[in-house]
């Protein structure tokens, strides 16, 4: 799509709402012809982010294939909630293995497709973020070596929800989770842990890297039709906020993720062959503390004893985020999140 | 045409023949010249279309050939041993789904003790997953065996695993005849999947099940293999038509006639234990020999009737289960409750220990006198075994066993001390 300026802004954020912009530029999910690959009825919680964010990417990936989409799924809460057994969620070819091999399954999947020289169809393979930066990884690691043509999608609601809220190496520090609970001299997830898994992505060179959230549907769809206008394997990690383990309202979960990015926590990029291409630049930078105080997991931070030292390292690792992927720098217009050219 | 080549070689030569469309493979010995055997002629263009896929695990194999087979293409992998465990998950997810995969599991020890060497616990191990499991007893019947695999599968929507006794088959010249590429086409049909991932007809594969009809999916994967143990000796009729060869089938009998003592055993050690045998019916002892070529689904019947007259059963194993009893032993003991013979289990060739004829010999002795215990283990060390059993109870420190019995038979120096 190309650039378009918008003068003013009347939605309560810096997204620009499909009314401001030309037919062309509505959002997928805003067209009623949408495939609907992930339809209603599953058993989401209310408010799921995992959800959300799986219906607009593959949504989006439908439109950019013209419907001809095959998705590989890790255990995981999109997989259990979309198809207890005999309903189905899917509108599109799907199957579930395993926890930790959908990565390969995609490779697979692409493999026969080439073999039988199918390139119409495309495959996507999606996971949470256990199934990706942990038990995934191998799997992963491979396929993205090899360039396999897959697409991986990880929903990263940081911890592992199907289970219960465990820890994963991408639950993030002082958040609370069933194992690592908010007690003891260092409460909830320690520091100096946990996988950057879009850098890491972005270290085997892949043809395509991109972060997004599920309050910037844009962004998020242009990255997912982006991503399929390569060849080879590309990953689009996608933040998730999930109300029942993070312990927040089930309306909060598009204004959390949006203040992921705002706050400097979740930096949203783009990466094409081991280079970051683009960056989403923050306008006005929100405090950590607008983003962890409506959390569950974070309560600790505030109550019974306020605990200012711990906010202040999260706030040192938002600041790094921010420095390190310039998000401040040289902000305009035409860079506002969702405005296009982001 | 009849060639003098390599175990693994005759086995790559039947899966290309078989034209699979994608073949992944991760290393491990002794599969390893199956797999570069194979991925030669992918990369020459002999084979093709083909994608042969190297992956980073076995657990990444299985599941490469997960994807490939949903997606409708034929699909073949082999392992070994740690490999073979190493994919277990994902070997049951296989079954589960009735996806007809055909893997070769080289056979080899598990460790620790690490070793490289023969026996069947990686194949034993997976025994209860839905793969049907056959077992080859020449390179011959190994290459026969995969044309075989890749028809049967298909046909009931199953897996199949063709073992072969690591070394001692694929690493062993033999002549073997190799069928031309007409015959294995006019034999052998394209896959028709039952399942495929197809965007004009979207299904969902592999959804959750409770327990509302967990135990229907499962009796339907048995049932399933209740139809192999009709399809089997009928494909291998079929076989012997198409091919003049009549390999195949769920048991091998030899020189069962008026056998009074009969050996059963899975591989190639049936080979040794046949000429054992020969030998004792040329001195008029009536022993006959009872090979299984199908493990799983288990021919109960088939053996049963073959065992029929016998008055003593020893099974020859090289696998059995730590602190039970064999595993061939108690499914053969079952399908025989009732029915007559005494059934002896010896466990043998375990991690490549050589099993010799004069040993066979001295075991069948026995089993023909009856003096057999019902459980025993063929030349096993029994000093060798006390002496650490000695040090275990005099030191509480005693250190690792493997590493102790090493130095005890003086492959590792003796502690300066
Ligand atoms: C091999 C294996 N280990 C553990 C599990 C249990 N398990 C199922 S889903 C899950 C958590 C999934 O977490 P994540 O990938 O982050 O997805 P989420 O549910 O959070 O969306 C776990 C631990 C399993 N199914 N398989
Ligand atoms: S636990 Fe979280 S991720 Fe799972 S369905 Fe509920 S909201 Fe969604
Ligand atoms: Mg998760």
């Amino acid at each position: 799509m190309d650039d378009q300026q918008v003068k003013f802004y009347q939605v309560g954020s810096f997204a620009v709402g499909n009314r401001l912009l030309d037919g062309g530029k509505h959002t997928v999910q805003a067209d009623r012809a949408r495939s609907n690959s992930l339809t209603s009825g599953h058993r989401a919680c209310q408010g799921c982010g995992e959800a959300l964010g799986a219906r607009y990417a593959l949504d989006a990936a439908m439109r950019a294939t013209e419907g001809r989409l095959i998705a590989a799924n890790a255990t995981g809460c999109l997989e259990v909630f979309s198809t207890p057994y005999p309903e189905t969620s899917w509108q599109i070819p799907w199957l579930h293995s395993l926890f930790g091999n959908a990565p390969a399954i995609a490779t697979g999947m692409a493999a026969a497709l080439k073999v039988k020289g199918r390139s119409d169809i495309r495959v996507v393979s999606q996971a949470g973020d256990g199934g990706t930066v942990d038990i995934g990884f191998g799997c992963l690691s491979g396929m993205f070596e090899r360039n396999d043509d897959v697409l991986f999608i990880c929903y990263d609601n940081e911890a592992y929800m199907n289970t219960g809220v465990q820890r994963s190496g991408a639950t993030p520090p002082a958040a609370r989770t069933a194992t690592t609970e908010a007690v003891g001299a260092e409460p909830g997830n320690v520091f100096g842990q946990g996988k950057n898994m879009p850098l890491l992505a972005v270290a085997h060179e892949i043809p395509y890297v991109a972060t997004a959230t599920v309050a910037e549907l844009h962004d998020l769809e242009r990255k997912v039709e982006k991503a399929m206008s390569f060849r080879g394997a590309r990953y689009i990690h996608i933040l998730v906020p999930c109300p029942l383990g993070w312990g927040s309202a089930t309306s909060d979960t598009v204004r959390l993720a949006r203040l992921a990015c705002e706050t400097g926590v979740f930096p949203l990029f783009e990466a094409e062959n081991g280079e970051i291409t683009a960056t989403s630049k923050i306008r006005h930078q929100v405090p950590v503390e607008e983003y962890l105080r409506p959390q569950g997991r974070y309560k600790h931070l505030f109550t019974p004893t306020p605990r200012p030292e711990i906010l202040k390292k999260i706030q040192q690792l938002a600041d790094r985020n921010i420095a390190r992927f310039g998000l401040l720098a040289g902000s305009d217009e035409a860079e506002l999140v969702g405005a296009e050219g982001s | 045409m009849l060639r003098q080549i390599e175990g693994s070689r005759a086995v790559a030569e039947a899966v290309a023949l078989c034209r699979p469309e994608v073949v992944c493979a991760y290393p491990i010995s002794p599969q390893t010249h199956i797999i570069e055997g194979v991925g030669v002629m992918v990369k020459s263009g002999r084979l093709s279309p083909c994608e042969f896929v190297n992956v980073e695990s076995e657990f990444a194999a299985m599941s490469v050939s997960i994807g490939a087979s949903a997606m409708g293409a034929r699909a073949y992998t082999a392992t070994a041993s740690q490999g073979l465990l190493f994919m277990t998950e994902v070997v049951y997810n296989a079954a589960g789904l009735g996806l007809p995969i055909v893997m070769t599991v080289a056979n080899r020890a598990i460790g620790a003790p690490i070793n490289i060497w023969n026996d069947h616990s990686d194949a034993m191990s997976v025994r209860d997953s839905g793969w049907l499991q056959l077992f080859a007893e020449t390179n011959q019947h190994a290459l026969d065996l995969h044309i075989q695999a890749f028809r049967l599968a298909e046909e009931l929507s199953v897996p199949v695993m063709v073992c072969m006794d690591g070394f001692v088959l694929t690493h062993a010249f033999e002549r073997v005849d190799v069928p031309s590429q007409e015959e294995v086409d006019a034999w052998l049909p394209s896959f028709e999947p039952r399942q495929v991932l197809d965007p004009d007809n979207p299904v969902s594969i592999g959804a959750m099940v409770g327990p509302e009809a967990f135990t229907e999916v499962r009796y339907l994967a048995h049932v399933r293999q209740l139809q192999a143990l009709v399809r089997i000796p009928e494909l291998a009729a079929e076989f012997e038509t198409a091919f003049g060869r009549g390999i195949g089938g769920l048991v091998s009998p030899y020189r069962l006639e008026g056998a009074e003592t009969v050996v059963v055993a899975l591989g190639s050690v049936l080979g040794t234990i046949k000429d054992a045998a020969d030998a004792l019916r040329d001195e008029g002892i009536p022993i006959g020999v009872l090979g299984i070529t199908t493990f799983r689904p288990f021919p109960a019947e088939a053996i049963a009737e073959a065992l029929e007259g016998a008055r003593q059963v020893v099974v020859v194993e090289k696998a059995f289960s730590i602190g039970g009893h064999g595993i061939l032993g108690a499914d053969v003991s079952l399908a025989t409750t009732g029915r007559g013979p005494s059934v002896y289990n010896v466990i043998a060739g375990l991690g490549g220990r050589p099993i010799t004829e004069d040993s066979l010999r001295r075991m069948m002795l026995q089993g023909i006198e009856r003096s057999l215990p019902p459980l025993s283990f063929l030349d096993l060390d029994s000093g060798l075994v006390e002496r650490e059993l000695d040090r275990m109870e005099s030191e509480r420190r005693s250190g690792p066993s493997a590493e102790n019995l090493l130095r005890d038979v003086g492959t590792v120096p003796a502690r300066a001390s």
